[in-house]
């Protein structure tokens, strides 16, 4: 298997905060993966840069041998890295099916049409239906983005990172602030979406059951640096990682 | 170009300049601490001026009197358009557009308000007693009046620069650009302030209409201009930024100084110009320290 | 759901055509027919407005830039070279409004939010300040007077109907364009700039696109206004202008596609009937603006709307 994403002593500084501190990783092509770490750790600060909103002070970030560092956010995402938000980043006064559409329609190229209505786009309006019914939102595509639950908006902000067919997939928190009930859908769902589109996936998540029930690799953090890293199994049983992580929460 | 020429559209300037800078520090106020945008400043700037006129021109108050009654009158009626109204829109969503159209509301009401008290002729205000003459320096003379002006501009920046470094207030005050919702843990009424620095920024705005009044007759329709050339200080200096909106000022009102001794049709456009080019080159501000905008 | 939409939006084009193509053969006097084609030209120009605002959430307050412009090509054209260049100044009224807006735009919309709303501003002012003191060239303030059309288009009649087609045709495409792949990407925009980012779309390169659609469209109204006046004034380019058209949007509710046109009637008509009392009809407008904002922020069409779906008990449709 091919390392799809590189990370080679990455640094980041806020002021004299080190918030990345010389991470360095491997991601193998296809690989679901879980980044974990007590809050603080860099997590999303570590998403933030394989996805251009923060440039590394120093290090290199490779996406499929190319240099992510110094590219905009939209050539971050032309390249096929897609990502999903912590606080589920929608649009709110449109409806679901469109919230995923415009996504689609982006990807097709089509976005930039300006005279037919988007509704009678059949490729883009069929990709958005396949895409919301492989998350089960396919009997709320009429419905307005906000008069979602909590969980479903975040599902909905899954899709809408699907519907570009990225090849990386970053989740943050996906199932933060759900019910026992969802995370268990939830876990399920990422699973199979992650076999059903052929992705790379990466999860930041704090469900330790989510974690060791679907990820093939951990990764741990902690105050900027990699503390560990192996199967779920190595993890568990690595004593650094339960003394300065999981201790607590096992 | 001789030295007393210069020195003479100096202190024109600057009397320009210390005008601006008292009218567009209130704007700035408001927005640094309340985060709200007042497209009517001009208007209460108006507003003052004509209180000034009223009291100083028809009822014969002492000047100086006169100067804080206007500031006075105009602060009540920024409480007023504060408590009743803009407070109702805080939080919505799309809050900033809203903030302008409410604001522009106060506009619309408020010159047809002096419009029908006022009627729509010129009105002026003679200068104070003892500051009608001028004073002779190194082979210029500078109306004692601009001197008047400058001095208290000065004593203004200095008197609020004390009060937001040096007290309880104004350290809540600044501390309210940074965090409302901790202040509000800390026991501070929020509300309250909010309400109490849109009263002192609007009667800072009227106490500056009456004060300039002597110089620019008062006129209904003065708030636009008055907002413009506030906004251009603000966006020179950086809004927000104290020093930044009286270096602002400053550079305005020399530009414009200068320029009406050049080309006085024109001279209005040149405060545009350094707008513009300030836009280009550094549209944070010429002022505002360089922060990183991502867009 | 779809057709009955479809079908919906016919009848409403139908209504809205014959309306006001009937207005010459049913008036008692030319003002309403003048009356009639402010109610249309500013109708298309608050439509075009709130492409920015209500769709894309760029509050502009100098659209009367591009509206005055298009009107001074016209007016200014006829008056120097003859009214044959009245159509020749409309249609160069429009492009130097999309070249202007596409070089101001490069300029205004890296800032946001009350930033951009007054530097629109800024830039409308300096450009009526030019116009108001050029007196050689432009008139100042007397503006230029006696405007006509060339030909059969002369005939008030006819050039009626002249703009009834352009300002319904105008509308059409905008509407197109609201529903449109482009369209739904600006609403976007408004709601989530950063998501949009995330789409791998320009946030700024769509903002840029929007503005100079709308001011390409308020060009044509002013042309267009030039001709329903028979003159052209500096007040067409002053910042009430750009008030009005915010007006007009905000009252008939910006986020319906047809609310800023059903406001330019509320406001016009307004104008009319309380101008014949008092002077002072702006206060009035303001105070109702007071009201709509705080009490009903959607307009008069979106709180329509907001009622009606309470009964139907579904969500309309919005832009």
């Amino acid at each position: 298997m091919e390392p799809i994403l590189v990370l080679d002593t990455v640094h980041k500084a806020f002021g004299g905060l080190k918030v990345t501190d010389g991470v360095s990783f491997s991601v193998m092509s296809g690989e679901i993966s879980a980044v974990i770490g007590p809050n603080g750790a860099g997590k999303t600060t570590l998403f933030n840069q394989i996805t251009g909103y923060l440039t590394p002070d120093k290090g290199r970030i490779l996406f499929e041998d190319k240099d992510i560092p110094g590219l905009t956010t939209q050539q971050i995402v032309a390249l096929g890295v897609g990502r999903a938000f912590q606080i589920a980043s929608i649009f709110p006064e449109e409806t679901v099916l469109d919230n995923v559409r415009v996504a689609c329609l982006s990807r097709l190229g089509q976005s930039r049409k300006a005279f037919k209505p988007a509704s009678r786009f059949r490729e883009a309006t069929d990709r958005a239906h396949r895409i919301l019914e492989s998350l089960g939102l396919q009997g709320d595509t009429e419905r307005l983005g906000f008069e979602l639950s909590h969980g479903d908006q975040k599902l909905l902000d899954i899709g809408i990172a699907l519907a570009l067919e990225p090849k990386l997939l970053l989740l943050d928190e996906p199932t933060s602030g759900m019910s026992p009930e969802e995370r268990l859908l939830t876990r399920e769902l990422i699973k199979k979406l992650w076999k059903e589109y052929q992705l790379t996936l990466i999860f930041i998540e704090h469900d330790m059951d989510t974690v060791f029930g679907i990820a093939q690799t951990v990764r741990v953090l902690q105050q900027g640096t990699l503390l560990a890293e192996g199967t779920p199994q190595e993890i568990r049983n690595n004593p650094q990682v339960v003394t300065a992580y999981l201790g607590e929460e096992l | 170009m001789d030295f007393s020429f210069f020195l003479s559209q100096l202190i024109s300037g600057l009397t320009m300049a210390t005008l601006l800078f008292l009218v567009a520090s209130g704007l700035t106020l408001i927005f640094g601490v309340a985060n709200v945008f007042n497209f009517a400043h001009g208007s209460f700037y108006m507003v003052g001026a004509y209180l000034g006129y009223q009291f100083i021109g028809v009822w014969q108050f002492n000047f100086w009197l006169g100067l804080i009654v206007a500031g006075l009158g105009a602060g009540i009626l920024g409480i007023l358009a504060e408590s009743l109204f803009l407070r109702r829109i805080y939080g919505r969503s799309e809050e900033g557009g809203f903030q302008i159209l409410l604001t522009y509301c106060f506009i619309l009401l408020i010159d047809d308000l002096v419009k029908i008290v006022w009627g729509t002729e010129y009105k002026s205000i003679s200068r104070p007693p003892g500051f009608t003459g001028a004073v002779q320096f190194a082979g210029v003379t500078i109306p004692s009046y601009n001197l008047a002006i400058i001095v208290i501009g000065l004593l203004v920046v200095f008197l609020s620069w004390w009060v937001l470094m040096k007290t309880r207030p104004g350290r809540i005050t600044r501390a309210f650009a940074v965090d409302r919702e901790i202040l509000g843990v800390l026991g501070v009424n929020v509300p309250l302030t909010m309400t109490l620095v849109f009263g002192i920024a609007t009667g800072l705005g009227g106490m500056t209409g009456a004060l300039a009044a002597p110089l620019r007759s008062v006129t209904p329709g003065a708030g636009i201009e008055v907002i413009i050339d506030s906004l251009i200080v603000v966006v020179l200096g950086g809004m927000g930024n104290f020093w930044g909106a009286w270096l602002g000022a400053l550079l305005l009102g020399e530009v414009n100084a200068f320029a009406v001794a050049f080309v006085p049709k024109w001279a209005t456009l040149f405060s545009y110009l350094v707008m513009v080019v300030t836009l280009i080159f550094k549209p944070e501000g010429l002022f505002a320290p360089r922060k990183v905008r991502k867009i | 759901m779809e057709q009955v939409r479809n079908y919906r939006t016919g009848i409403l084009w139908g209504l809205l055509a014959v309306i006001f193509g009937l207005v010459p053969v049913f008036m008692t006097s030319t003002y309403q027919l003048i009356l009639a084609s402010h109610i249309i030209v500013w109708g298309m120009f608050a439509v075009a407005f709130n492409l920015l605002f209500g769709m894309t959430g760029m509050l502009s307050f100098g659209q009367a830039l591009y509206y005055g412009l298009g009107a001074y090509f016209v007016g200014l054209m006829v008056n120097y070279l003859g009214s044959g260049w009245f159509l020749p100044g409309m249609l160069l009224g429009i492009l130097a409004s999309a070249v202007l807006s596409f070089l101001l735009g490069l300029l205004i919309i890296r800032v946001h939010g009350v930033f951009f709303t007054m530097l629109t501003l800024a830039f409308a002012q300096l450009v009526w300040q030019i116009t108001f003191k050029w007196y050689e060239f432009t008139g100042g303030d007397d503006g230029v007077q006696g405007i006509m059309a060339p030909g059969i288009l002369g005939d008030q009649i006819v050039y009626f109907y002249f703009t009834l087609v352009l300002c319904l045709l105008s509308i059409w495409v905008m509407k197109r364009l609201a529903y449109s792949p482009l369209g739904l990407v600006l609403r976007c925009v408004r709601q989530n700039p950063e998501r949009v980012r995330f789409l791998g779309k320009r946030v700024r390169r769509n903002r840029l696109r929007v503005y100079m659609v709308s001011s390409v469209f308020a060009a044509l109204a002013g042309g267009l206004m030039a001709g329903v006046d028979n003159s052209i004034h500096t007040d067409m380019l002053y910042w009430t202008t750009s008030g009005e058209v915010i007006l007009m949007s905000v009252l008939g509710g910006i986020h319906q596609f047809f609310g800023p046109f059903i406001g330019a009637a509320a406001i016009i008509l307004i104008e009319d009937v309380v101008g014949a009392y008092t002077e002072y009809w702006a206060a009035i407008i303001g105070g109702v603006m007071l009201i709509m904002v705080i009490a009903f922020p959607k307009g008069i069409v979106g709180e329509v709307q907001r009622i009606k779906s309470r009964f139907a008990g579904s969500e309309s449709r919005r832009v």
